[in-house]
């Protein structure tokens, strides 16, 4: 066994070449990971506010900070924090859930049929994602304005998915190229209708594709800020990066607060990423066909 | 079981029409093979036997049923693809029961049904595993079983061995061809390789073009080729082309000078007098000391393979553009150097020219269009 590990991949580098990648990756993952810990500092400084120093660990460490942010309440006594975190995440899961399911459909139907508009269908969903999505805050407003879905999660769904479903739809549609059409054609054969070879062998063999897409499409809609901001007034109608922005007042800036709630919004994006990793490396369908 | 008929089947795409009025039967029980080179429209045809491809111009019968325009699910088929098309997030035994479930069949007949196949094919130890941890050879045997469990009326092969290497190719066509003879369905197999069409086949039948060139069994196709096309493409090394003149009893041309009976030349050409005759490499003799050789031979490159020996060069006096003027349907370039196939002793020879005979019972000749003339060349034995 000795030697195999390296006995393809010739002589290993030795002395100061094995050395020198260290010493370029130690400064660029300083440079990553500082303002990371700075925020965490921010975090644990407590209400009291942090010190100036650059040292990226709080003097007096306390979770002040995070208790005041998850125990917010207003003046009704409703759990704000609670109500907000709710918010962000019906609204980020309807958003992913609504975007996949129509775009999976959307993409098979891109990726495998012919019929008209397909092309003009594929580029116009292109074309959404050109623009910045700024560019489309005051005819939204003015459609959720008249629709009366200010202030409600229904309004920011239906907007979320406006970009989230062409992204997903690309993203999708360029998996489902990739899979092989025999496979499909031998389920045809065995006798699968069109909705049998979807359900049965494409999203199954889709799932790692279909997992990253769903976790970008969350991951964006969680992390919204502009259209929520702009769209919800009430509090309790707020999704957690809205809530976030306002610990920095024009009058008040609470640091330790903003940083504790950034923080906390980071947890459950982090889960889910931790959960699809697996997928992110995909590899589903290797030895259903050769090569 | 069903016989397979195409009456004048065509398939166009826009204005490129990759299968021509194509009349062939698959007789029921038959084990037909379709060979061609690539592009020859043999793929196409299966599809479209296969459901898979609509048929522009014709008729498609399975059984007595015109099937044109029936499901692919409903033509009682079963195919197995080059690329084995498992599904790969289905174990062994899913693969193979999926047609079956979708079908309806109770649960205990597929698990009948599939516990049969996987014995015959040998699969019994992996129907737990996913196509991934499999060996090309043990996938293309789960496709074979996937057919199989669905006891279908006409198996479709598309070329099933060209993913595997040599050795395996030749073990999966034994068992392909063991598979026909405990079942006696009806198989129609493309293929291009023309080892696996002459071993599996009842009859085969060539393709070029989309043009269906010649159907019948290997034996007939190897020795009574239709035209130069078919002449060309079955026999390895391929069949040597001449553009030779009749004069009286004599052909003379592109090197070769040959003298033959009056009945042998009757036979052989009619009154056809421009014609280009076909040998193939093995119909070649030295010619013994003495004797007037039909053609002399310059000698490029030997290769002994120790039970034969093949030849290779160019005959003296040839011209070759002469052939290549005449417009034929051929598998390799008309104007190729010939190749001999002699026996393994032959070795010996040293000088750079040979004196050569020519097996007259063996010569293939052919019109100026290709078409085949003779009527000589001896009649294969059937078995």
């Amino acid at each position: 066994m000795a030697g195999s590990g390296h006995g393809s991949s010739g002589v290993a580098p030795t002395g100061w070449q094995a050395m020198l990648p260290h010493f370029l990756l130690i400064p660029v993952s300083v440079i990553t990971l500082y303002p990371v810990l700075y925020v965490i500092k921010l975090a644990l400084s407590g209400t009291s506010g942090a010190t100036a120093s650059a040292w990226p660990w709080p003097d007096h460490p306390s979770l002040d900070a995070f208790a005041k942010v998850a125990l917010r309440t207003d003046a009704h006594g409703t759990w704000l924090f609670g109500r907000q975190l709710l918010n962000s995440l019906i609204v980020s899961g309807a958003t992913t859930v609504l975007g996949i399911v129509l775009a999976c459909t959307a993409a098979y139907a891109f990726a495998r049929f012919e019929f008209p508009g397909r092309r003009a269908g594929l580029l116009g969903f292109l074309a959404t994602q050109m623009f910045p999505g700024i560019l489309t805050l005051i005819p939204l407003y003015v459609l959720i304005q008249k629709l009366g879905l200010l202030d409600s999660m229904l309004g920011l769904i239906l907007v979320y998915s406006t970009t989230a479903i062409p992204f997903c739809t690309w993203t999708l549609k360029g998996y489902f190229d990739t899979l092989p059409k025999e496979i499909e054609e031998s389920a045809i054969i065995d006798g699968a209708t069109r909705l049998q070879i979807f359900v049965r062998i494409i999203l199954p063999l889709s799932a790692p594709a279909i997992a990253v897409t769903a976790l970008f499409s969350f991951m964006a809609a969680w992390n919204e800020f502009v259209l929520a901001y702009t769209f919800l007034s009430q509090e309790a109608a707020y999704t957690l990066p809205v809530q976030i922005r306002n610990y920095v007042g024009d009058k008040d800036v609470q640091w330790s607060l903003f940083a504790a709630s950034s923080l906390i919004a980071a947890v459950p994006v982090m889960a889910l990423f931790y959960a699809v990793e697996k997928h992110l490396v995909g590899g589903l369908t290797a030895g259903g066909v050769k090569g | 079981m069903a016989r397979v008929l195409c009456k004048g089947i065509e398939k166009s795409y826009g204005d490129v029409r990759v299968v021509r009025s194509l009349d062939l039967e698959v007789a029921d029980g038959e084990f037909l093979v379709l060979v061609g080179a690539s592009g020859c429209g043999k793929s196409t045809t299966l599809r479209m036997v296969a459901g898979l491809e609509a048929i522009t111009a014709g008729q498609l019968l399975i059984g007595d049923r015109v099937v044109n325009d029936v499901a692919p699910r409903d033509r009682d088929i079963a195919m197995v693809f080059q690329s084995y098309a498992l599904y790969p997030h289905m174990t062994v035994r899913d693969n193979m029961a999926f047609g079956l479930t979708l079908r309806g069949v109770a649960k205990a007949e597929i698990e009948q049904r599939v516990g049969v196949a996987s014995t015959m094919l040998g699969l019994n130890d992996l129907l737990d595993r996913k196509p991934a941890a499999l060996s090309g050879g043990q996938r293309q045997r789960v496709a074979m079983g996937r057919a199989v469990v669905r006891q279908p009326s006409v198996f479709l092969f598309d070329e099933p061995l060209s993913n595997l290497d040599a050795k395996l190719r030749v073990q999966m066509r034994l068992e392909i061809a063991k598979l026909h003879k405990k079942l006696g369905t009806t198989i129609l197999y493309v293929t291009h390789d023309q080892v696996e069409a002459m071993t599996l086949a009842d009859r085969i039948a060539v393709m070029h073009e989309g043009v269906l060139q010649q159907c019948a069994p290997p034996q007939v196709i190897y020795s009574r080729p239709a035209n130069t096309y078919v002449a060309t493409f079955i026999g390895s090394p391929a069949m040597n082309l001449f553009a030779v003149q009749r004069q009286g009893t004599r052909l003379v041309g592109s090197g070769l000078a040959m003298d033959l009976d009056p009945g042998e030349i009757e036979l052989l050409c009619g009154d056809e007098t421009e014609l280009t005759v076909g040998i193939r490499p093995q119909d070649w003799r030295p010619a013994p000391s003495g004797s007037t050789p039909d053609a002399t031979l310059q000698v490029d490159v030997q290769e002994p393979l120790g039970s034969e020996t093949f030849v290779f060069g160019e005959l003296l006096g040839a011209n070759r553009d002469l052939l290549a003027g005449r417009d034929l349907i051929t598998q390799q370039r008309a104007d190729s150097l010939v190749i001999l196939r002699l026996e393994a002793g032959f070795g010996g020879h040293q000088g750079p020219a040979i004196g050569l005979h020519i097996d007259r019972q063996r010569l293939h000749a052919f019109d100026a269009k290709g078409v085949r003339l003779n009527k000589n060349t001896s009649e294969p034995t059937l078995g």
